[in-house]
């Protein structure tokens, strides 16, 4: 536990000792708020956070592995990942505080975006529940993105490769439904199971941040179930087992 | 403090070490010398524990370093051969970081960073970001964290590599004086390095150890020959070389083609020469006699050691 602590603040001061996360979070911010005020800014709008899940969903594709890609890659360029790894600290610590650092990185971004949610209540009338199920949702949603983000950057020594394959991979879980409504039986069912953000639904301008299906699309409309959040927790594990089963890996190749 | 015992290392069917068996005694420094890809970084690593071995047991101050791994990793500083660095911490955030995640609790951390700093004379670069460091200076921050949490075993790989010879000088001597406190294993490739520092050599080619012992038992175990550099003037080279070539025990007699022998040789106008022969029979005075009872001019007579790359190809060459 100690050791998690330890890596992980190290990380968040080398996030902040670098331009890396102001940009991110200037980028997250303009492009959350572009989809939040197109969502609100008509007559007779609904006071809902939708619009800003919509585009924080659909900009963690590029963002998640944006903050992950240097975790794992960069060590091993520079060498210091044998030295981490020669030090009394298991694989398993070095993974859990990295993940907790773009974690919490993401998460002070998500609280720097909520004077959204005062608007809301300054100019509207939200509903309270759904307005914490949504968030709840995108806290699940970016946990498992910064897994599949970090396990891409344990893939190589390579930020760029970490970056595309994470980015890739994202991609390919968001635009699944769009295959699996066109092919029949179980395959269809795993497949549109597998959906983890929002759908294509975000960017018809009628539904603008209703995602139509996927298990974000409960928490977007703030229905809470409980396999949603089965869903996202067991793809972060997943994904951090094998960021360390990765790393593991050295000792039996 | 070092234990190895019968190691073998496959990478997949490619053995890299294999049965590699030695110990190093504490207050022991050892030079571990091999040629690139003949095992050495393999070795090392496995030492540390990063890499198991494939079979065999390795012990660090009585740990098993792959059942007890993390026991074994306290007692050991580390010292890779790419220095591994944050470029983007200062030195003193990188110390720290390097101290708490060995496991030393803060007060102590605080302690030891200053004394290591000055240990390794980084003083001056305290605050500096590690990425704006000259390659020197990096190898020193290298070297402070392989010793901040005064481990029993340093372990350096290849530790003077692509560093200017000035600071070569310098990162020697700070061996060298850690060696007064450490148990060190130091590989390296470059052989008269290892012969300064190191009392007791490892030589290791194709994986497999060939040599064991002290720089200079090793060279005469292996030659029993020495070499004499001459400078004759007054004669042409054809004529003293068939001379010294008559006198007994002298076992060859070529010119010298070094370049900047030649050089020197043609500018000060006499002849270079190189002698082999066999040690312990005053062969030197011998061609200082035959030199000088011949009337030439004797400008240089030095004996030269054998050099380690020598007995190094010897060494690997007629295994």
């Amino acid at each position: 536990m100690k050791n998690i602590i330890i890596i992980l603040s190290k990380e968040l001061k080398t996030y902040f000792a670098s331009p890396m996360a102001y940009i991110v979070a200037a980028a997250y911010l303009a492009i959350t708020g572009f989809f939040f005020v197109a969502s609100v800014s008509d007559a007779f709008s609904e006071a809902s956070i939708r619009g800003y899940l919509a585009g924080a969903t659909f900009f963690m594709i590029f963002m998640s592995p944006a903050i992950t890609m240097r975790l794992i890659a960069e060590e091993q360029k520079l060498g210091t990942l044998e030295l981490l790894l020669t030090s009394p600290v298991k694989e398993a610590e070095v993974v859990i505080g990295k993940f907790l650092a773009a974690f919490l990185t993401v998460i002070i971004m998500i609280i720097l975006s909520m004077y959204f949610v005062i608007i809301l209540y300054i100019f509207g009338d939200p509903d309270t529940g759904p307005l914490f199920n949504g968030l709840l949702g995108l806290l699940l949603y970016a946990s498992s993105t910064l897994a599949i983000g970090l396990f891409a950057s344990a893939l190589s020594p390579n930020q760029i490769v970490g970056l595309v394959v994470g980015s890739g991979i994202l991609t390919a879980l968001t635009i699944v439904d769009f295959v699996a409504s066109r092919i029949q039986g179980i395959g269809s069912d795993i497949l549109s199971f597998m959906q983890l953000g929002a759908s294509f639904s975000v960017f018809d301008l009628g539904a603008l941040g209703v995602a139509e299906s996927g298990h974000f699309a409960d928490f977007a409309r703030g229905i809470f179930s409980i396999t949603d959040v089965v869903f996202y927790i067991s793809i972060t594990i997943v994904f951090l087992l094998l960021t360390v089963i990765i790393l593991e890996s050295r000792r039996w190749r | 403090m070092i234990r190895v015992e019968h190691m073998y290392k496959n990478y997949g069917p490619y053995p890299a070490v294999i049965d590699v068996s030695f110990e190093v005694l504490k207050g022991e420094i050892v030079g571990f010398l091999g040629p690139n890809g003949a095992g050495k970084t393999t070795t090392m690593r496995s030492i540390t524990g990063y890499l198991p071995p494939t079979s065999g047991n390795i012990t660090v101050s009585g740990f098993d370093t792959v059942k007890y791994s993390l026991d074994a990793r306290r007692h050991i500083g580390y010292l890779p051969e790419t220095v591994p660095l944050y470029l983007d911490m200062t030195v003193i955030d990188y110390l720290t970081f390097m101290g708490r995640i060995r496991g030393m609790n803060r007060k102590w951390v605080e302690e030891r960073i200053p004394k290591v700093i000055d240990h390794v004379k980084l003083g001056d670069y305290r605050n500096t970001l590690v990425g704006k460091l000259s390659k020197g200076y990096r190898q020193r921050t290298g070297i402070a964290q392989a010793i901040l949490h005064e481990p029993d075993v340093l372990i350096m790989d290849e530790p003077t590599i692509g560093i200017d010879p000035i600071q070569v000088v310098e990162t020697r001597e700070l061996i060298s004086e850690l060696g007064e406190s450490h148990t060190l294993l130091i590989s390296s490739h470059i052989l008269p390095e290892v012969s300064t520092i190191c009392p007791r050599v490892l030589v290791i080619s194709d994986g497999r150890i060939v040599a064991d012992d002290k720089p200079s038992n090793l060279s005469q175990r292996l030659s029993g020959n020495e070499r004499i550099e001459l400078g004759v003037s007054g004669t042409d080279p054809k004529t003293a070389i068939s001379a010294i070539r008559k006198i007994k025990n002298i076992i060859d007699v070529r010119s010298d083609t070094r370049a900047e022998k030649l050089d020197q040789a043609s500018k000060e106008n006499y002849h270079s020469i190189l002698v082999d022969t066999k040690s312990n029979n005053n062969s030197s005075e011998k061609i200082a006699k035959l030199i000088v009872d011949n009337g030439w001019g004797l400008r240089n007579l030095t004996p030269l050691p054998m050099t380690l790359e020598e007995i190094f190809l010897q060494l690997t060459q007629d295994k």
